[in-house]
């Protein structure tokens, strides 16, 4: 089978799975737990100055979606809550036991040059592998100037990554925060300050439900609520579109990116991996069943990989990046339309109405005796795939190629488009 | 110890288990749904376009619309869906042969072979409205209409709820002590237990304007001519007063019982011990009478029950999962054997004799080969029989009958003027709960339209 070990801006781990810096990595009890398990590494907990911050009842809010718990979730917990000193004497006895997995510890402290070189120092001591900057929480460290405070201003994220590489020899990774307009503003502050990795994303700033007895949002403390930072499988399509960019950015070319936000299964993995990411780190799958995730992680990326012959994790690392181009690069003469297969479909009709109701009407709902038949109309399909989306038996609808392939033309050279290289100014007619 | 002990002929005897195996044995046989469970099932369902699970009720249910209510939680909202097109949505989901109607339609069942739940569904959709303080209809303004309706089961009582909800004053005249039809005195008691039909029957007449006459009966007590002249119109909602017998030798004998009645004791027993059931069962039929009364026995303690049919598993009306869920209970069915004679002993029935049968040229013929089962006790569930006595007038009905039945129109109408008829006891229908309630409803629209024409 392939080999999942991973090397990664100085940090080396049996493979690219992380436990995020979360509660799962609180404190030796779970780390070790996880390491036994088989996690490749982890960032541990967020750690900060003494005195501790506190923490809330309740912390966490959740989406279920159609009997499905923990679509999304949504937490207002602080970094670390406990002393310094413990946190650091644990992380040095985790690193010793535990030498071939990949130990980073979180860090955020206010933002002056002294706070940061005391606390580097202090790592340095526990060997740890290295450290991630924590610039993406989204409350309750904010408000005191940290955290997303600091990851949403790309100065002071550029100003702080340089501090660290000065009083530091350990690789520094800067965790970005997606509370942003445009990653690559915070991106590329980090590459200026001299990151050797970025990893995202943190929480995405939310209010994950209203109770409607309490008309309070969730989570409720006392009867009052909070703005929360959203992760779980919700948040995967944001946080990959942002891994995206940020590989494919010429400005940011070649930093190594730990992938996160809402990875479940080692195909979300692979998904991140396709896309430029290196390793990637997971908190909310682990928080919903515990760290023997890992298990199918591990396996069934390894087991993809071997059908697809990939002996390692660069051979198909940034993979779909160049598939990625803005959308006026792509290719407007590529037709497709839907076809039903006649033989699979079960009758619901959910193509027809979606067609009809919000699309072009291009599915007829037909009557042939008792029986139902849904039947694609070629001339109005304009190939959308709404259709495919909605059906609920898999391959029943495919989207069949309907040119002949022989023509490419983009936005940018469309005769529609008034900015188009060579654009006919008259009636837009084919070149 | 089954077969190994001399028993006493006949051994019949009451108070076969204790009181805990008897309130096992009927009780709920499908407990109804938590509400997780519920939302989890709720969400299976696709939410068809133009669904077939809703062209597959008779009684036309908005199941997607009531299924996605749940989903929302919004499980008021989905049991008034429910009710609006059956009233007797609740006994419905308890008694309909799913596996036939909605489910068996459902696009799942194509799919994946396993249909949404849409009998539990329901259930667990109007449970809460049937046990709430408010009946969830209202009554138009009175009409000052008439209508009387004769026979207080779910043809009778959907029909007057219906009339009822439109503005018309309704009386149901019931020749039994209580309302409810065969959901009272027929259907297995574990599909309605704890007197559900009786709580049902008391929300349905809650929406007011229906008075009740029980006890008094059509041709006995009151003529068709009577009520034609009393009252705007008439609904007949009769159903099957009589038993098709068995016409083979021993018949008379003791111990040898109509399923029908035995199960109407069963269903008004206060105490399930006070009921004598045999060691040694034979129920002759292949319908739900045959396998309702074959488990009911088994339930009652009986060792042995055996259904015999004279015809092939596939010719049952009694569906695939009634014929399996007599045999989890420990029912033995046997095919293709038809009756010869009961034999007895002491003047009570001790074996019932059968022949195998097979089908030549499309005729069902006896095969010659002979055998006996022992019998402590025989239940005959062969069908039962519309009997049109209580519309005759002088000797000859008054309404023209079509294979033994009442004839109608699609809306229910007979061929006389200001009567119509539904359920059990007309033509063409399918002898089910729910189509009962479908012909009641649409032809409460008729008499609706008929009088304010
Ligand atoms: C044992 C058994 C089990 C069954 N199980 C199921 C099942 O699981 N699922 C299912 O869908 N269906 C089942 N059925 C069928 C179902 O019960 C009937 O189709 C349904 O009850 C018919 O309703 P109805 O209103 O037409 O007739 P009934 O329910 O028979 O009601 C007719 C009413 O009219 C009254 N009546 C009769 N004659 C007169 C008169 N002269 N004057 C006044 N009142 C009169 C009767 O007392 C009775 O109350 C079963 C039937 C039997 C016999
Ligand atoms: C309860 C909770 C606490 C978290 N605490 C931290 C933290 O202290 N430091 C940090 O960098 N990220 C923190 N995160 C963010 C996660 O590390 C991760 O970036 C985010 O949850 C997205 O990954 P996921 O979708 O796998 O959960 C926290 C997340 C949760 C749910
Ligand atoms: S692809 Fe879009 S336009 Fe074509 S049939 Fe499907 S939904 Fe309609």
């Amino acid at each position: 089978m392939a080999d999942l070990t991973t090397r990664f801006a100085g940090f080396k781990s049996p493979n690219p799975f992380w436990l995020a810096s979360a509660p799962p990595t609180d404190k030796a009890y779970n780390i070790v737990r996880a390491f036994k398990a088989g996690w490749g590494g982890v960032v541990w907990k967020t750690l900060g100055e003494d005195p501790p911050v506190v923490n809330t009842c309740s912390r966490y809010g959740a989406t279920s979606y159609k009997g499905n718990r923990v679509a999304g979730f949504s937490n207002i917990e602080l970094i670390t809550d406990r002393p310094l000193a413990i946190n650091l004497q644990e992380i040095k006895e985790v690193k010793r036991d535990w030498p071939d997995r990949a130990l980073v510890v979180s860090l955020m402290v206010p933002c002056d040059e002294e706070s940061w070189k005391r606390i580097l120092a202090a790592v340095e001591e526990t060997d740890a592998d290295g450290v991630e900057l924590n610039f993406g929480c989204p409350h309750g460290m904010s408000e005191r100037g940290m955290g997303s405070a600091v990851g949403q201003v790309p100065e002071y994220i550029e100003m702080v990554t340089r501090w660290c590489k000065q009083h530091t020899r350990m690789p520094v990774i800067v965790k970005l925060t997606p509370n942003v307009t445009s990653i690559l503003g915070p991106a590329r502050a980090a590459v200026r300050g001299g990151a050797d990795a970025v990893s995202l994303i943190n929480t995405v700033n939310s209010i994950v439900s209203v109770d409607l007895d309490l008309m309070a949002p969730e989570p409720v403390v006392d009867g009052k609520g909070t703005h929360a930072g959203y992760c779980g499988p919700a948040v995967k399509p944001i946080a990959l579109h942002m891994v995206a960019e940020i590989a494919r950015d010429p400005e940011c070319r070649g930093i190594p990116i730990s992938g996160i936000g809402g990875i479940e299964s080692w195909r979300d993995a692979a998904e991140f991996i396709a896309l430029g990411a290196g390793t990637v780190q997971v908190c909310t799958a682990a928080m919903h069943y515990g760290f023997r995730i890992v298990d199918d992680l591990k396996d069934g990326l390894a087991r993809w990989m071997a059908t697809k012959s990939y002996a390692g994790i660069e051979d198909f690392s940034g993979r779909a990046v160049a598939n990625v181009r803005d959308w006026q690069y792509l290719n407007l003469e590529y037709k497709t339309i839907a076809a039903i297969d006649q033989e699979l479909c079960i009758k619901c009709g959910l193509c027809h109405i979606a067609c009809e109701d919000t699309a072009h009407q291009a599915i007829a709902s037909l009557r042939n005796g008792g029986g139902r038949r849904y039947e694609v109309i070629a001339g109005e399909c304009v190939g959308c795939n709404l259709c495919m989306h909605v059906c609920p038996v898999d391959g029943c609808i495919t989207m069949q190629r309907a040119d002949d392939g022989s023509r490419e033309r983009n936005w940018t050279q469309h005769p529609n488009n008034p900015m188009a290289v060579g654009a006919s100014p008259v009636d837009g007619a084919a070149e | 110890m089954a077969g190994s002990q001399v028993t006493a002929h006949p051994d019949i005897a009451a108070a076969r288990l204790s009181p805990e195996v008897y309130r096992a044995n009927f009780a709920d046989v499908h407990p109804p749904l938590e509400a997780d469970q519920a939302v989890v099932e709720a969400n299976r369902c696709y939410f068809c376009y133009d669904a077939p699970c809703v062209e597959a009720c008779p009684t036309g249910i908005d199941i997607p619309g009531f299924i996605r209510k749940i989903a929302t939680g919004n499980v008021d909202g989905a049991g008034l869906r429910i009710l609006e097109e059956n009233i007797f949505g609740g006994s419905c989901a308890r008694v309909c042969p799913t596996e036939i109607l909605c489910e068996a339609a459902c696009v799942r069942t194509e799919q994946q072979g396993k249909p949404i739940a849409i009998g539990a569904l329901q259930r667990y959709a109007t449970d809460p409205t049937l046990a709430a303080a408010v009946h969830p209809f209202t009554r138009a303004l009175s009409t000052g209409r008439r209508v009387a309706v004769v026979g207080g089961g779910p043809a009778g009582l959907a029909c007057a709820h219906r009339l009822a909800m439109l503005g018309h004053d309704v009386t149901v005249f019931e020749a039994r002590e209580r309302l409810g039809g065969l959901n009272e005195y027929g259907i297995a008691e574990y599909k309605v237990a704890d007197h559900f039909a009786r709580a049902e029957v008391d929300f349905v007449l809650a929406v007011g304007g229906i008075a009740v006459r029980t006890g008094v009966a059509l041709g006995r007590d009151l003529s068709l001519a009577d009520l034609r002249g009393d009252y705007d119109a008439v609904f007949l909602g009769m159903g099957l007063a009589g038993v098709k017998a068995l016409e083979c030798e021993g018949e008379e004998l003791q111990g040898v019982f109509n399923a029908v009645d035995y199960i109407e004791r069963l269903r008004q027993a206060a105490d399930f011990a006070t009921l004598p059931i045999g060691r040694r069962i034979v129920v002759i039929g292949g319908g739900n009478t045959a396998i309702d009364i074959a488990v009911q026995a088994k339930r009652l303690g009986a060792e042995d029950v055996t259904l015999v049919y004279r015809r092939t598993a596939e010719a049952m009306s009694a569906t695939g999962h009634e014929q399996e869920f007599a045999q989890t209970n420990g029912v033995r069915i046997k095919h293709s054997a038809q009756p010869v004679r009961l034999t007895g002993r002491d003047g009570g029935v001790a074996e019932a004799v059968f022949e195998y049968t097979a089908t030549q040229g499309g005729r069902l013929v006896g095969t010659g080969e002979i055998f006996a089962l022992p019998a402590d006790m025989v239940f005959k569930a062969i069908g039962q029989v519309f009997v049109a006595d209580p519309l005759a007038e002088g000797g000859s009905s008054l309404l023209a009958l079509a294979n033994g039945r009442i004839r109608v129109d699609a809306d229910g109408k007979t061929s006389l003027d200001k009567v119509w008829a539904g359920g059990d006891c007309i033509a063409g229908g399918q002898d089910l709960t729910v189509q009962a309630v479908e012909d009641g409803k649409r032809a409460a629209l008729a008499i609706h339209r008929s009088l304010a024409g």
